[in-house]
C-alpha cells in the first residue's frame, strides 16, 4: 500500500522536521510555502499605528510518499516531534492512499519507484 | 556669475530630481504586488509631463512678470529668454539654471498627491487631473510664494524649500481626490497593505539625500545659509526618525522599520520651509514634535474620520507641512536669513507667525478649489474611478496591461 504523508507546519520548524526526517531515512520529500489559516487567525501587524490584519499566515508543506503502514507512523510520529511547539498554529499532519507511483527514469511502479539505489 | 554657485546648484538640481524616482519606490514598496506598476508609473509619468509643460509655459506662468501677485505671464514662453545669463532670482547662476531647480520641485509636488489615490484612480483620468493641477494649484502657488511680486511673500510671509507650495498644496489636495474617489475595496478590513518594505526603505533613503538639494540648494548659493539648511535638515529628519521609533515602542512595544522610514520622511516635510530661517535647536523641536502629530493624526483620519488617503499623503505631507509652517513663524530669525522681515513668535514679535497662519490658510484654500475645479473638468471627459472588477484584477493589469513581477515564483 502507498500512502501519502501530508503536514503543514510552521515555517520556523522546517529545518527541524527535515533533519527528524533525515534521521529516519526518509529521504524523499517536497516541500512547498504555502498560505493558509486555522485557529490562529493570522498574527497582527501594526502600520502607522493602524492595525492591520493579517489573516494568512505563511507555513511550509511537506509531501512524503512511503510503502507501508509502519513508514506512515514512523514518519507522522517524527514529523509531530519535531514540529511541535505547543502554541496555537503547529499545523497539521494528513495521510491518506494513493493510486499508483512510477518512477520516470526507471519506470518502475508501487514500492519499487519510492526505493533508492542510493543507501 | 558664480562658477561655485553655478556647480553646487546643478548638483542639488539632479539631488531634487532623484526625489521623484526615490518616492516611486517609497510610495510602491507600500502598495499590494497587484498595483505597484501603477503606483511606480505615476511618478514616472510626472517626470515627463512636469519637465515637458514647466519647459513650455510652466517656468513662466510661474517666475515671469506678475499678475495681481498670484500668476506670472507667458514672456518666457519655451524658456525664450531664459539664458546662460543670471536671471532676476539669483545673482550667482545661469537663469537657466534657476528654472531647472524649480522644474524639479514642478515634479515632486504633483507626484506627492499620487499616494492618495493608490489602487483606484484610472491613469487616463490621472494624467490630465496632474496637468490641469499644475496650472492651476502648483503655478500660482509657487508664483505666489517665490514669484516676482508674489502676494504670500508680500505679506510676509516665508516658505525656504516648499512647505506651502509643495507639502501643505499636494497634501490637501490629496486628502480632497481621496474623499472623491472614496475607499479602496476591502478598506473596512485593512487599511495597509505593504508588500515590500525594502523599497521603502530605499525610497525613504534616496528621498532624504534628494533632500539636501531640496534645502540647501534653496539657498541658490554654495554658502553658509546653504550649510545652515543642509544641518537643520538633517536634524529634524534624525530627531523625527527616532520620535517615531518611540511612539511605536510606547504604544504596540516594537519599533517598525516602516514607522522609522515614515518618522524620516516626516521631519524633512516639517524642516522644508524653515530650514533656512530657524536657528539648529528648533530643529529638534521641529522633529520631535512633527511625528507625534503625525502619527496620531493619520490614524484619526484612517480609523474616525475613515478616508482613505491611502498612502497618508496628507497625513505626512499635509499635516507635516503646516507643523513645518507654523514652526517657521515660531522660531524663524531674520539674522539667520533677512528674508524673514520679523523674529518668530518665540522671540517675541507676532507679525512673522500671523503671516505664517495666513500663507497656510491661503494655500489650503487655493488647494481645496484648484483640485475641485480639477476634478470637475476630468470628469466630464472620463470616471475618476476605475471598474469594481479592474480594482480586484490590480491596477498593473487593467490600466497597463503589465504584470511587475512576471517571475515572481520564477515561473516566467
Amino acid at each position: 500500500m502507498l500512502i501519502k504523508v501530508e503536514a503543514i507546519v510552521r515555517e520556523e520548524k522546517f529545518e527541524e522536521v527535515k533533519a527528524a526526517l533525515n534521521a529516519i531515512q526518509v529521504n524523499g520529500i517536497t516541500v512547498s510555502q504555502v498560505m493558509g489559516c486555522g485557529a490562529q487567525r493570522g498574527y497582527k501587524e501594526i502600520v502607522r499605528g493602524s492595525e492591520v490584519d493579517v489573516v494568512m499566515q505563511p507555513k511550509i508543506k511537506f509531501e512524503i510518499v512511503v510503502s507501508s503502514e509502519e513508514w506512515e507512523k514512523k514518519t507522522i510520529e517524527a514529523i509531530q516531534k519535531a514540529a511541535y511547539t505547543g502554541e496555537v498554529g503547529d499545523g497539521k499532519i494528513f495521510s491518506y492512499e494513493i493510486r499508483s507511483a512510477l518512477k520516470i527514469r526507471t519506470k518502475e511502479e508501487g514500492y519499487d519507484a519510492l526505493q533508492s539505489e542510493y543507501e | 556669475m558664480n562658477t561655485g554657485d553655478t556647480g553646487f546648484m546643478l548638483i542639488c538640481t539632479a539631488l531634487v530630481f532623484l526625489m521623484t524616482p526615490a518616492l516611486a519606490f517609497f510610495y510602491g514598496g507600500l502598495v499590494r504586488r497587484k498595483n505597484v506598476g501603477n503606483t511606480m508609473m505615476a511618478c514616472v509619468a510626472i517626470m515627463g509631463l512636469s519637465v515637458f509643460m514647466w519647459a513650455l509655459f510652466g517656468y513662466s506662468l510661474s517666475f515671469g512678470g506678475n499678475h495681481g501677485g498670484v500668476i506670472g505671464d507667458f514672456r518666457w514662453l519655451g524658456l525664450n529668454g531664459v539664458g546662460w545669463e543670471a536671471g532676476p532670482y539669483a545673482d550667482g547662476i545661469p537663469h537657466l539654471v534657476f528654472a531647472a531647480f524649480q522644474m524639479m520641485f514642478a515634479m515632486i509636488t504633483p507626484a506627492l498627491i499620487t499616494g492618495a489615490v493608490v489602487g483606484r484612480m484610472r491613469f487616463r483620468a490621472l494624467v490630465p487631473f496632474i496637468a490641469l493641477w499644475s496650472i492651476i494649484v502648483y503655478y500660482p502657488m509657487a508664483h505666489m510664494v517665490w514669484g516676482e511680486g508674489g502676494f504670500l511673500a508680500a505679506i510676509g510671509s516665508v516658505d525656504f524649500a516648499g512647505g506651502n507650495v509643495v507639502h501643505i498644496s499636494s497634501g490637501v489636495s490629496a486628502l480632497v481626490l481621496a474623499i472623491y474617489l472614496g475607499r479602496r475595496r476591502g478598506y473596512e478590513h485593512t487599511s495597509y497593505r505593504i508588500h515590500n518594505i525594502p523599497f521603502v526603505v530605499l525610497g525613504a533613503g534616496l528621498l532624504w539625500f534628494g533632500w539636501y538639494g531640496f534645502n540647501a540648494g534653496s539657498a541658490l548659493a554654495a554658502d553658509g545659509l546653504a550649510a545652515h539648511a543642509f544641518m537643520t535638515t538633517s536634524i529634524s529628519a534624525a530627531t523625527a526618525l527616532l520620535s517615531w521609533m518611540l511612539i511605536d515602542v510606547i504604544k504596540n512595544k516594537k519599533p517598525t522599520l516602516v514607522g522609522a522610514c515614515t518618522g524620516l520622511v516626516v521631519g524633512l516635510v516639517a524642516i522644508t520651509p524653515g530650514a533656512g530661517f530657524v536657528p539648529t535647536w528648533a530643529a529638534f523641536i521641529i522633529g520631535a514634535l512633527v511625528s507625534p502629530i503625525c502619527y496620531f493624526g493619520v490614524t484619526f483620519i484612517k480609523q474616525k474620520l475613515k478616508i482613505d488617503d491611502a498612502l497618508d499623503a496628507f497625513g505626512c505631507h499635509g499635516l507635516g507641512g503646516i507643523w513645518g509652517g507654523i514652526a517657521t513663524g515660531l522660531f524663524g530669525q531674520s539674522s539667520i536669513n533677512s528674508v524673514a522681515k520679523a523674529d518668530g513668535l518665540v522671540f517675541g514679535d507676532t507679525q512673522l507667525f500671523v503671516a505664517q497662519l495666513i500663507s497656510i490658510v491661503v494655500t489650503i484654500a487655493v488647494a481645496v478649489v484648484g483640485t475641485l475645479i480639477c476634478i470637475g473638468i476630468v470628469r466630464i471627459f472620463t470616471k475618476l474611478r476605475v471598474e469594481p472588477k479592474d480594482e480586484l484584477v490590480g491596477m498593473d493589469i487593467s490600466q497597463h496591461g503589465e504584470n511587475a513581477y512576471p517571475a515572481f515564483n520564477g515561473f516566467d
